[in-house]
């Protein structure tokens, strides 16, 4: 058993909170990955998972054991950096050999256990080289052969691709994957880039200012999301704004719209969101929410076509189309958009 | 399209006046070299050259005896043999100042790259660099104070051991070590600093979450990508010690003397400017042929 679990960590710097009451289940050999915009706190979490930060309050344990007080070398932690992190001193096969030394391999069996991590990135033969003598895709291979040569009880990655091109960080997300499958490994992944966020990963997480503001499989977080925050950071939306009334909500221009799940009670003030992709231009009357509204804006992309539109009363909504039948449609024309009450949800502000 | 570019490059390289031909590499090289490298000459080579002209004289070419020119300076460590033990002792002397400061200074510039809280790094910095503003007379004879019989050093030590008695070492070859490592270790501090500062920490902590401890990071991290600074300490280090003369004199008393107090002693006491040109000369020769005896161990430092 190799889960991590995190029990209301918190950690300030000064007076500044960067993590505030952290509580969270990695389960065994999940992947999930910390997203969040640039001083969310992603980073802070990781190290305070790898004991390179002691959180101010709180309990780290790996595999059910405590180790908030266990040192970085104790945790059999692999862990992944954005700048490779390769001894520039050692050879390929003496940096991947350096972790399986500190558990008194030597010799044969570890030159075994090196070829195959090598193997297992598809670097064999390059065990003799200099780190400075690989490419940055094939840096990043070594230490993930380093990383996962030690068998650790979890493996921590911090935006480890961020600093490829995009071709090779695709490759590198392919690899990846399968090299965690294969392992069976618990992961955590630090990232900013939400599509590699929902590509690779079984689990999301989502930090905000701190917090965790939602976490769960990338569908539910994307489909379902809990906050505002969580629906504008993870992909686009349209928010709309109104009066909870007999189980629909009321615009401010009278339109009643329905919504899945569950909506504060009658008279409070809700916030729903919905996808503009899910959003389309209804031609005769269907089943679902209507809103009419005027075009303003037509960003034609080829393939894909956005339209910004506005109501009445002046609120912004955007659709996404596919453009399907060559058909555009032209600015300041005014129709009917229609969506179904389940892409619909209420969101906390 | 192509050849359209072309015949334009060409029309304005014709037409416009203002278009010049790039200043080649090398002379750009050399006028940036010029100032340093005349200045060297002037400054420098000349002086040494003027020395080494000396070195050959019968006697110093300021008095009225005639000169003659004579390889007899050269033939002193086989006329004198007691020089050798004095040499012997220097480079001693060297070894064991080199070494200290290589361990004192390697460790300070580790605690130094490593000190993160709020300004301490600064600080350190200049606590680590007062020697270096200090009077080199002032900082020897304060040594003296301390290490001398009822000195400061004995004060301490006969207040927490009452009956351990004087344990001055003032005019011993200790004394003289401990004044020459207190000299140069700023300059050890820094080189290494200067190595250690550009490991990326993310190398030291990917050491770490392998289950690397302190002591094997800092002997298979950082002590290998830091050779190169501990080598170009060694070397500012060992070499003006070689030649010291203030330490020697000061803190060593009687067996205080060098090869630096030695050759001092030509210039200064004896007026025989060419036997102290000679030993200087001689000195050079062989601390340059220790540096190529280990410069195979030199260049696999500085190139790992
Ligand atoms: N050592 C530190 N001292 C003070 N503030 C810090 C320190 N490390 C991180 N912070 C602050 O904590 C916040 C979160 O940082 P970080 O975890 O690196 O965010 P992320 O990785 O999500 O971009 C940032 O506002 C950052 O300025
Ligand atoms: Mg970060």
């Amino acid at each position: 058993m190799t889960n991590v679990n995190v029990n209301s960590v918190a950690k300030t710097y000064g007076t500044t909170p960067v993590l505030t009451d952290i509580s969270t289940d990695f389960p065994e050999g999940s992947f999930t990955s910390l997203l969040g915009p640039s001083g969310s706190g992603k980073t802070t979490l990781l190290r305070i998972i790898a004991g390179f930060i002691r959180p101010d309050e709180g309990i780290v344990s790996i595999g059910g054991r405590d180790v908030t007080h266990v040192p970085v070398w104790g945790r059999n932690i692999g862990m992944m950096f954005q700048s490779y992190a390769l001894f520039p001193h050692m050879t390929i096969a003496q940096n991947v050999a350096f972790g399986l030394g500190r558990r008194g391999i030597h010799g044969a069996e570890a030159r075994k256990q090196v070829d195959a991590a090598l193997e297992m990135v598809h670097l064999p033969g390059f065990a003799d080289r200099m780190p400075k003598q690989l490419s940055g895709g094939q840096q990043q291979r070594v230490a993930l052969a380093r990383a996962m040569v030690i068998k650790p009880s979890v493996l921590l990655l911090d935006e480890p691709l961020s600093a490829l091109d995009r071709r090779l960080r695709q490759e590198m997300q392919v690899e990846l994957l399968r090299i965690q499958r294969e392992s069976g490994l618990t992961t955590i992944f630090v990232t900013h880039d939400q599509e590699e966020a929902l590509t690779l990963s079984d689990k999301v997480a989502i930090l905000d200012k701190g917090r965790i503001v939602q976490i769960g499989d990338p569908e539910t977080v994307y489909e379902k999301p809990l906050t505002r925050f969580a629906a504008e950071f993870l992909g686009d939306s349209n928010f709309l704004k109104g009066k909870v009334e007999s189980g629909a909500v009321r615009l401010a221009d009278g339109t009643v719209v329905h919504a899945a799940g569950t909506l504060p009670a009658d008279g409070a003030q809700a916030t729903l969101a919905v996808r503009p992709e899910k959003m389309f231009v209804a031609k005769d009357p269907s089943p679902g929410n209507r809103l009419t509204a005027r075009i303003t804006t037509v960003i034609y992309a080829g393939q894909a076509l956005s339209y910004i539109l506005e109501t009445a009363d002046g609120m912004q909504v955007k659709l996404f189309a596919q453009n399907r039948d060559g058909n555009v449609l032209k600015q300041g024309e005014t129709v009917v958009l229609g969506w179904s009450a389940d892409h619909t949800v209420a969101v906390a502000d | 399209m192509r050849s359209d570019a072309i015949l334009n490059d060409a029309a304005r390289g014709s037409s416009d006046p203002r278009q010049r031909r790039p200043i080649p590499a090398w002379v750009a090289t050399t006028a940036l070299l010029l100032p340093t490298y005349g200045w060297l000459t002037l400054a420098v080579l000349l002086p040494l050259l003027t020395m080494f002209v000396f070195s050959f004289m019968s006697a110093t070419p300021m008095g009225k005896t005639p000169i003659v020119f004579t390889l007899k300076h050269y033939r002193a460590f086989i006329d004198q043999p007691y020089l050798i033990n004095i040499a012997w002792t220097s480079l001693v002397i060297g070894f064991w100042t080199t070494l200290l400061c290589a361990v004192f200074g390697f460790l300070a510039a580790v605690a130094l790259a490593r000190a993160t809280v709020g300004r301490m790094r600064e600080t350190l910095l200049v606590l680590l660099l007062l020697p270096f503003w200090t009077n080199g007379l002032v900082r020897v004879f304060s040594w003296t104070m301390v290490l001398r019989e009822n000195g400061f050093l004995d004060g301490v030590v006969d207040m927490v051991l009452p009956d351990i008695g004087s344990i001055s070492f003032l005019y011993t070859r200790y004394a003289v070590v401990l004044g020459l490592v207190h000299g140069y270790l700023p300059y050890m501090i820094l080189t290494c600093y200067i190595a250690l500062s550009t490991i990326d920490d993310a190398i030291i902590e990917a050491a770490a979450s392998l289950g690397a401890r302190w002591w094997t990071i800092l002997l298979r991290i950082l002590l290998p990508l830091a050779a190169p600074g501990l080598i170009s300490g060694a070397v500012l280090t060992f070499v003006p010690v070689i030649g010291s003369f203030m330490e020697p004199r000061i803190l060593g008393g009687k067996v205080g003397v060098t090869m630096g107090t030695v050759i001092e002693d030509q210039f200064t006491q004896a007026f025989n400017w060419p036997l102290g040109a000679a030993l200087s000369f001689t000195l050079l020769a062989v601390v340059l042929a220790i540096f190529a005896t280990f410069s195979g161990v030199l260049r696999r430092g500085t190139t790992a």
